[in-house]
């Protein structure tokens, strides 16, 4: 794959729609392009975080460790960012990123994207947006987890 | 050590002084007999005196003595010549005495250059020995540079001394004298003009010279700390750097030197000033010979042969007087700088030699208890750092360690390896002080390490093994010539004093390495490798140097047929795809347009860096095929999308690291070529924009890049041209290319170069990584993994070890106490600078390894990480210099003490 092509597809992450294209032929020049068979981690959970990727095809599974084992908390979509927060809050992964399908990626390195963020306010607002988006969905699910944890308390 | 120089001279070469003197007094005859010759010549054949009547003759060569009580003794009767024979024979023998005076010259300076040399290896060698032999608080304050100086530059002047010291008064006072009695004999009053003239001289001189010693101590001790500094900044580096120090060190090192010049320059002022004393003194008296003597002469009492042989005998005079008094200014010279090296090498309670005797035996081993007895230790200052502890380490029993930061624990592991002496108390082995013990017995039986490692400028194996090299165990064999020259060394060594010891024999104590010779001694030193974890930093270092074939033969074959065990090998594991080899005919994607196209290392001046676009061979292959068309449209494009994505961004934005084939800087260049040559096409270009542009083609790799410029067609045209090259190459420049060959071993190339022989593909993340885990597998797979790690081994470490990371130089340092076979190992906060997690591993894969083959050596360990201390039988817990805790780890733990609040924090 080309990088004008990337850039087509670069432009259709959500993220990334309000860039103009010359940005974004840079961010794509600039990011490593990667692919990963099924089955394999883009990352663990516990490792340093040094880059964030941006899924042009393929599917992942988010897994979170448990005493259980790994549980699947959600699916990486085609068009999506994953790994931003690692790199965003310095801390070490918080899940592991497993692909269930071939997966193509550009992976964008941690001061790369940082720049980033630094140099276009618009990808900067984006990315707040995802996750606030994120942290409302997760405090939904987390109400939704304790009701159902009140209603039936013999569960636990 | 001696005090004065003069003795210390004086006993260790009495007997070669001696004789010395000897051939000195004997020189004297032929030199006396040289002053009165000229006389003779003047007098008799060229003035004519004895020869009155034509035809005259005279006795030559008569040698005769009238000796008390036996008469007169005649050994040769003589010859009768005419006066012009006579002439011819005077002038003869005085051609004679010239060759006998320079031959007895020739051999005393041979000689005493000789002694000098060895009395000037004796005392460097004491001096260094007696470094060796400093206790280990000494050595706190002194600055390694000033030492070395010392030992190097001060006492040279000794050496050139030496020979000199006895032999010089006694040769030159003899000359001074024959030449002075010689003065007399011809007339008594010139005679006494010159010794009192001499007298002045010899009293006002070296007066005057006092002054010059001084300043001579000054500039020593001044140059003396100037090296020191130095070899502080050296050091210090870092720190200079880190606080922007640079200039104070300048301001320090320029008023330092500042000082030197002023006291060299003083030396220098008042040397001269005495040189021109001492030369109008000396100058003086021929002034007073030819005024008097000429009068004398004149008046007709002083025969002119006898005033010319005065003036000619006082040419004589001056010269040896001179060197005399000189001879007594380097000496109090060189006085003055021994007693400085020796007050500065005169220290108490150096450690005797009988300690440090080699054993090339094996010494015996400790297998009593190593205890503390009422120990105390204080610092520097007098600070107790550890008071009145007494503990007993059992054989085979592990201990630990714990406390706080000034706990104490850490000087009593100290302690057990003598780096620090007790205050009161002792340290004992089965009852003997442990400081009485020879160090063959106790630096073999007990292994330390601690965080603060010293290596030695050599190999990563000079410094593993270095702790197994006690005594030359094995002699080296010399034959021929080289057996003469170690019967020499030998020789010579005892002559000076030093130990013959052959520094070529093998010295490594392969038992104590659990091995029987340097062939098996791999396996252990690799599972204590493995152990320390630096197994794979080793391998690292191995797989990224360059080897030459010729050095390890086989090992480049095995290589090659490692290229296909690891394509099977990918294969099977699906991962084919991380490495794209090279092959002769096809195009590899991952590598440049220009590796592709020279498909060969460049080792030659004809194509390594810029020369090959200038190599008209080159250019013609490429032109003909009309390749260089399309790279220019290539790297034109190139410049394009560079210039596109560059152009609006600061020179310092980290983007640019992602720009392989240009800098920051280049960018506005490119710019102003693109304006230039817009429209224009390749023939409207220049020669050197030419060369600018295509530069860039030739760095593109696609899949990197990805602008999308690489079709089918132009790969295939680049293989086609590839062949072309190497097919015409005429014969001159073949030896400049090393050619990608599957089936050869490429000399140029990184080993890990040569067993991937292709590149890695940059569509996996950690391609390389999971590369060089397959790599190492194979490795020890195909049995080549000992040789590999050999190559490892062989790397330089730099001064101090630098060229390795601070956590590798910790595993080393463990390492090399590991590999020797110890009954007590002492570590002492060894791994400071590794995460918790490492520490925990290598903690207890060490703990194993000094149990291996049923051995059971007893271990104490400093630890940094409390939490390991239940991996141990006993724990020692030490709180401000006291021992205030000791049990196992389950006692303690439920004791509730300090040791609890130690490991809840």
């Amino acid at each position: 794959m080309l990088l004008k092509d990337e850039v087509q597809m670069l432009r259709r992450v959500p993220l990334f729609s309000n860039v103009e294209p010359g940005k974004l032929k840079l961010l794509a020049f600039t990011s490593d392009r990667v692919s990963y068979d099924p089955g394999e981690a883009l990352f663990h959970q516990g490792d340093t975080g040094d880059a964030a990727y941006v899924v042009l095809a393929g599917k992942a599974d988010i897994l979170v460790d448990s005493s259980t084992g790994p549980i699947k908390i959600a699916e990486v979509e085609t068009n999506s960012i994953v790994g931003e927060i690692a790199i965003l809050c310095d801390v070490s992964r918080t899940a592991t990123v497993q692909t269930t399908t071939p997966l193509e990626a550009l992976r964008i390195r941690k001061e790369h994207f940082l720049k980033l963020l630094t140099d276009f306010p618009e990808i900067t607002i984006e990315i707040m947006r995802v996750l606030a988006d994120r942290l409302s969905h997760t405090t939904s699910e987390l109400s939704e987890a304790r009701s159902r944890a009140r209603k039936d308390p013999e569960l636990h | 050590m001696e005090k004065s120089i003069a003795r210390y001279i004086w006993t260790h070469t009495r007997g070669q002084q001696l004789w010395i003197l000897l051939v000195v007094a004997v020189s004297m005859i032929p030199y006396f007999l040289s002053f009165d010759l000229p006389k003779q010549i003047v007098n008799g054949p060229i003035q004519g005196q004895g020869f009155d009547q034509p035809g005259a003759t005279q006795t030559f060569m008569n040698i005769s003595f009238n000796l008390p009580w036996l008469g007169t003794v005649t050994l040769f009767d003589g010859v009768e010549l005419t006066r012009m024979q006579t002439l011819f024979a005077l002038s003869m023998v005085f051609l004679l005495l010239v060759i006998i005076n320079g031959l007895f010259k020739f051999y005393i300076n041979t000689y005493k250059g000789r002694l000098g040399e060895r009395l000037l290896r004796r005392i460097r060698f004491e001096l260094v020995d007696r470094i060796l032999r400093f206790p280990p608080g000494q050595f706190k304050r002194m600055k390694g540079a000033e030492v070395s100086s010392m030992v190097k530059d001060e006492v040279e002047p000794l050496g050139g001394f030496t020979g000199d010291a006895f032999v010089q008064p006694a040769l030159l006072g003899g000359q001074a004298l024959t030449a002075l009695f010689f003065i007399f004999m011809q007339n008594t009053w010139l005679g006494l003009i010159a010794a009192v003239m001499v007298g002045v001289q010899a009293v006002i001189i070296p007066r005057m010279r006092r002054r010059l010693l001084v300043l001579g101590r000054e500039r020593q001790i001044t140059a003396r700390e100037l090296a020191g500094r130095v070899s502080e900044i050296v050091d210090g580096i870092g720190t200079i750097h880190a606080y922007d120090t640079s200039n104070y060190e300048r301001a320090d090192i320029a008023s330092r030197l500042g000082r030197i010049f002023k006291i060299r320059y003083d030396l220098y002022q008042w040397k001269f000033l005495v040189k021109f004393i001492n030369n109008f003194l000396a100058q003086l008296t021929p002034f007073l010979f030819y005024c008097i003597g000429g009068y004398l002469a004149l008046q007709g009492r002083l025969d002119i042969g006898q005033l010319i042989a005065v003036i000619s005998a006082y040419k004589d005079l001056p010269g040896p007087l001179k060197d005399l008094i000189d001879w007594d200014q380097t000496r109090q010279d060189v006085q003055v700088k021994y007693v400085q090296v020796v007050e500065q090498f005169s220290v108490d309670k150096t450690i005797d030699p009988a300690i440090q005797a080699i054993a090339i035996k094996d010494a015996g081993s400790l297998k009593h208890p190593l205890a503390a007895v009422n120990l105390s230790l204080a610092d520097d200052s007098g600070a107790k750092l550890l008071e009145r502890v007494s503990v007993q380490i059992h054989p085979g029993e592990t201990v630990a360690i714990v406390g706080g930061a000034a706990g104490g624990g850490d000087m009593l592991a100290e302690a057990f390896a003598r780096l620090t002496w007790p205050e009161s108390g002792k340290v004992t082995a089965g009852g003997d002080d442990l400081l009485e013990l020879p160090e063959s017995v106790t630096g073999r039986a007990i292994s330390y390490v601690s965080s603060d490692a010293y290596f030695f400028y050599g190999t990563l194996r000079d410094n593993l093994l270095y702790g197994l090299k006690h005594a030359p165990l094995k002699e080296a064999v010399y034959e021929g010539s080289g057996a003469a020259h170690r019967k020499w060394q030998i020789a010579e060594a005892k002559l000076a004093g030093n130990p013959d010891y052959d520094v070529n024999s093998d010295w490594i104590d392969y038992d104590a390495a659990n091995a029987t010779n340097r062939d098996d001694l791999f396996t252990p030193v690799l599972s204590v490798l493995d152990t320390v974890q630096l197994s794979k930093d080793i391998l690292d270092l191995a797989l990224r140097s360059t080897v030459s074939p010729n050095e390890h033969p086989g090992l480049a074959e095995g290589i090659v047929e490692m290229r296909h065990a690891l394509r099977e090998e990918l294969e099977e594991a699906g991962l084919s795809s991380l490495v794209v080899s090279f092959e002769p005919g096809a195009y590899n994607t991952e590598a440049t347009v220009g590796e592709n196209l020279l498909f060969g290392t460049a080792t030659g001046p004809a194509f390594i860096g810029k020369a090959i676009g200038k190599n008209a061979y080159f250019r013609s292959v490429v032109g003909r095929s009309g390749l260089d068309r399309v790279l220019f449209d290539m790297g034109y494009s190139i410049a394009e999308n560079a210039v596109e994505l560059f152009a609006d961004l600061p020179p310092d934005h980290p983007f640019f690291q992602q720009l392989t084939f240009m800098t920051a800087d280049d960018i506005p260049e490119y710019q102003l070529l693109l304006q230039k040559l817009k429209g224009k096409g390749f023939d409207a270009a220049s020669e050197d924009d030419r060369g600018q542009i295509i530069r860039l083609s030739f760095r593109y790799v696609e899949p990197r890049h990805r602008f999308g410029l690489l079709t089918d067609e132009l790969m295939a045209k680049i293989v086609d041209v590839r062949r072309q090259f190497h097919d015409g190459m005429p014969e001159s420049m073949r030896g400049d290319i090393e050619r990608y060959d599957p089936e050869h071993y490429l000399a140029s190339a990184s080993l890990m170069d040569n067993i991937l022989f292709g590149r890695i593909s940059h569509k996996h993340t950690d391609g390389s990584k999971r590369i060089r885990s397959i790599v190492s597998s194979l490795l020890n797979s195909l049995g080549l993994l000992e040789r590999v790690i050999d190559i490892g081994l062989d790397f330089n470490l730099g001064a101090g070890g630098k060229r390795l990371t601070a956590v590798q130089r910790q595993k080393l340092n463990l390492a090399r106490a590991l590999v020797r076979k110890s009954e007590y190992y002492i570590f002492n906060r060894p791994l400071p600078g590794l995460d918790h997690r490492l520490q925990d591993e290598i903690v207890r894969d060490v703990l194993k390894l000094v149990r291996r083959d049923g051995r059971d050596p007893a271990v104490v360990w400093v630890l940094s990480n409390t939490g390991l201390a239940n991996l141990f039988d006993r724990v020692l817990v030490f709180d401000r210099g006291l021992l205030v805790e000791e049990g196992t780890h389950a006692a303690l733990v439920e004791n509730n003490g300090i040791f609890k609040e130690l490991v809840s924090s």
